[in-house]
């Protein structure tokens, strides 16, 4: 449909003002630019009809993007953010930010999370502001729920007059950014260009001031396809983006924490999402090795790659016999200190598995995001001290602290008991590698197989595990040798399902320019929510290795309906109906072809995984996709 | 200690010395550890894993198994009679003292090369 512009645009007018307004540009944006190289003494468009502008807003908006330095762009196409489409990629030149063709828009968001968890900033993603976000939302949810930083454009039609459609009524609304406020950290739907580069910047400034988050802009359709307003062409400008730092502890906190720290007899550190980059992991060394403290995940699930899976001071630290708990960025340290009562007895009741007396330190950047509607704070922590911070941007300021307060006895103390803690964490590892080999020759496949295969192929690698363990019994944090932070992405947040298969996307595009090789072991219910992020992969050339989780169901919750069974007293051989994958079984090295990847499988004889994952392995050293379906056990 | 780590240890403890219990059938046993779902968290080699004990080479002492069934301490579901009678735990019992011990880890290479690393 040929589009009727309402705002002709008065040239000689721009110039003039745009002549006066030069030197207010900091920035300059190169629309604006262009704009003010137009001759002198071009006629004055008459005032009749428009078809065409030779700078629609969105060139201005695509400028401001591009100064916020996007390596890339999410998006399954829609009409509301047409114009910046556009603007993007022939303007723009498709570069900084790139493109990337997305089948729905949780795959754009989820795929924005492990990118970010990666390569520690955001992938912008575009969607329409109803339909598009609808689809996004819960992959928002995760990433908020993770703290992860995800920058969301929407398109929508604000004005009445420029809905063209009835589908242009339906994309429409007034406040889009609504659905999901409860659950990002800032949004704005600003009126000018000019509000929208400030709000643009604005909102990257906040996404990436710790705790990180997602941010919502919505870009108005009228704004983006008209011409840029004559009297905005002098003065718009991009803003500079701040440089924020991190809010670290107070000193006075982080005295007392040290002086507590360095007085434990049996400290145990707790990481959450301590990492919050490479550098976090270091000093958490630094630290754990200084006051010789065992350093353990979460309570549940491993959020950040903390520290290296195969230092003797990992996972040795015994709650129970703890006399302080020092809690990095844990998002529910109730659950970390207290244990529940079993689903199927009746009456809930916790108690606190630290003892008496024991003292609890929270440094936590979730302190300084607190929201009403979503639960995800978790129950309140009855903290000794809480210091609402950043850890990782307070463990410089600890580890000096400790370290003048550290006298020759302390010393010998902690020496001992380091040197306790690494015999305990030999055992552990002895442990866990006899555990490993019960059910080895098994079909369906363990996990402890799978994951021992694995790693045989890829020790020699620059490797990057883009997925979660917590579905496999965490066999890869307790066999491979993890010492790199891009070496795990860890938890998904929110436990939205759907998020595995395009985060691994995400995350291997960003390992893919350092050249390394990003194995994802998949969960099959997840893969299905939206497999067509494969053909993403396959498109984009994006070298990932797909080993499937294939047990065949949603097996927690197969789990649990065995559990609510068994608490009525009733059939819990049922428990598989609405929750298996069966009759037909899913053929995923179909489906991986189907996309353009490379699929083997089904594997189910243990002896014929290691020559299938190896021929896998090739195919993605050479730049593509692969995926092998693996049968394995539930867990 | 995580529950996990708690709940192996007190499956341990229900595998307390031999006592003199009804013999147990294997194949009905399998058949209910498999009808029951058993292997939803104790996998169908009864290796365990990260939602439920290794059973397979642990279990002996059939009063405390059927004890620790009834009221498991952990998250496992407890099983009451209406479910499983006395005489069925005890079959499921001989099939995972039928299932074959886990292989040496310096029998599996892909292990043994991970030992002291």
């Amino acid at each position: 449909m040929a589009r009727h512009s309402r705002r002709p645009v008065g040239r000689r007018g721009f110039l003039k003002k745009a002549a006066a307004g030069a030197a207010a540009i900091v920035s300059a944006p190169a629309a604006a630019d262009a704009i003010q190289q137009n001759q002198p003494g071009d006629p004055a468009p008459a005032r009749a009809d428009v078809y065409t502008t030779d700078k629609p807003g969105s060139d201005f908006m695509a400028d401001v993007l591009k100064s916020l330095d996007f390596e890339y762009v999410a998006a399954n196409p829609g009409s509301t953010f047409r114009g910046i489409h556009e603007s993007l990629i022939n303007y723009g030149n498709n570069k900084h930010p790139e493109l990337l063709t997305c089948c729905h828009e949780e795959s754009s968001v989820a795929m924005a999370h492990g990118y970010a968890k990666i390569e520690g900033k955001p992938m912008l993603v575009m969607a329409h502001g109803t339909v598009g976000l609808q689809h996004a939302s819960m992959a928002i949810y995760n990433a908020y729920a993770d703290r992860v930083p995800v920058y969301v454009l929407l398109g929508n039609i604000a004005d009445v007059a420029f809905r063209r459609s009835d589908v242009e009524w339906t994309h429409a609304v007034q406040d889009a950014a609504a659905m999901v406020r409860d659950y990002t950290k800032w949004d704005d739907a600003p009126v000018t260009l000019a509000h929208f580069a400030e709000s643009a910047v604005r909102a990257y400034k906040v996404a990436m001031t710790p705790p990180y988050a997602p941010v919502v802009i919505v870009a108005d359709a009228v704004m983006q396809e008209e011409g840029i307003p004559a009297a905005d062409r002098g003065r718009l400008r991009v803003p500079k983006l701040s440089v924020t730092t991190p809010p670290a502890a107070d000193a006075g906190a982080v005295a007392e924490v040290a002086r507590m720290l360095v007085a434990a007899d049996s400290p145990v550190i707790m990481a959450g999402r301590a990492a919050r980059t490479p550098k976090g992991l270091a000093l958490l060394v630094e630290l754990a090795e200084l006051v010789q403290a065992p350093v353990n995940d979460g309570h549940q699930f491993t959020l950040r790659m903390n520290f290296p899976t195969r230092h003797p001071l990992k996972g040795a630290g015994v709650l129970a016999t703890a006399d302080l708990l020092l809690a990095l960025e844990i998002p529910d340290l109730f659950q970390a200190t207290h244990a529940s009562t079993p689903l199927n007895r009746f009456g809930m009741e916790s108690r606190p598995t630290m003892k008496a007396g024991a003292r609890i330190v929270t440094i936590s950047s979730s302190d300084l995001l607190t929201k009403n509607n979503y639960q995800d704070a978790g129950r309140y922590t009855e903290a000794d001290l809480a210091i609402p911070a950043d850890a990782e941007a307070t463990l410089p300021q600890l580890i000096e602290a400790c370290r003048k307060l550290i006298t020759p006895e302390r010393r010998r103390a902690m020496d001992a008991r380091g040197a306790k803690l690494t015999e305990t964490s030999k055992q552990l590892r002895e442990r866990a590698l006899e555990q490993a080999a019960w059910g080895w020759d098994a079909s369906p496949i363990s996990t402890a197989r799978l994951s021992a295969e694995l790693w045989n192929l890829v020790k020699d690698e620059d490797w990057s595990l883009v997925s979660d363990t917590s579905f496999i019994s965490n066999w890869p944090l307790k066999l491979w040798d993890f010492t790199k932070h891009y070496q795990f992405i860890g938890w998904s947040g929110g436990y939205g399902i759907g998020y595995g298969a395009p985060a691994a996307v995400g995350a291997a595009l960003a390992n893919r320019k350092h050249g390394r090789l990003s194995i994802n072991i998949q969960c099959d219910g997840d893969m299905n929510y939206a497999p067509a992020v494969l053909w993403t992969a396959a498109h984009h050339r994006i070298p990932l290795l797909t080993v499937m989780h294939n047990n065949r169901a949603y097996h927690q919750e197969r789990m649990y309906i065995t559990a609510m069974a068994a608490r009525a007293n009733r059939d819990v051989s049922r428990a598989h109906i609405g929750n298996e994958l069966a009759d037909p079984f899913i053929d995923y090295a179909s489906l991986a072809k189907a996309y353009g990847v490379h699929g083997q499988g089904p594997i189910q004889n243990p002896n014929d995984l290691g020559p299938a994952l190896k021929r896998a392995i090739d195919v993605v050293k050479r730049g593509e996709p692969a995926l092998v379906d693996v049968i394995t056990q539930p867990r | 200690m995580t529950p996990l780590i708690l709940l192996f240890v007190a499956f341990l403890q229900a595998a307390q010395p031999p006592a003199a219990a009804p013999a147990g059938n294997v194949e009905a046993g399998k058949r209910l550890y498999d009808k029951h779902t058993c292997y939803f968290c104790h996998g169908t080699a009864g290796q365990g894993g990260v939602a439920g004990a290794r059973v397979a080479g642990v279990a002996r002492n059939a009063q405390g198994f059927i004890r620790y069934v009834r009221r498991p301490p952990g998250s496992m579901p407890a099983y009451s009679e209406q479910m499983l009678s006395d005489q069925e735990l005890t079959d499921i019992l001989a099939y995972l003292r039928s299932l074959p011990p886990a292989k040496a880890v310096n029998d599996i290479p892909l292990l043994n090369q991970l030992r002291g690393k």
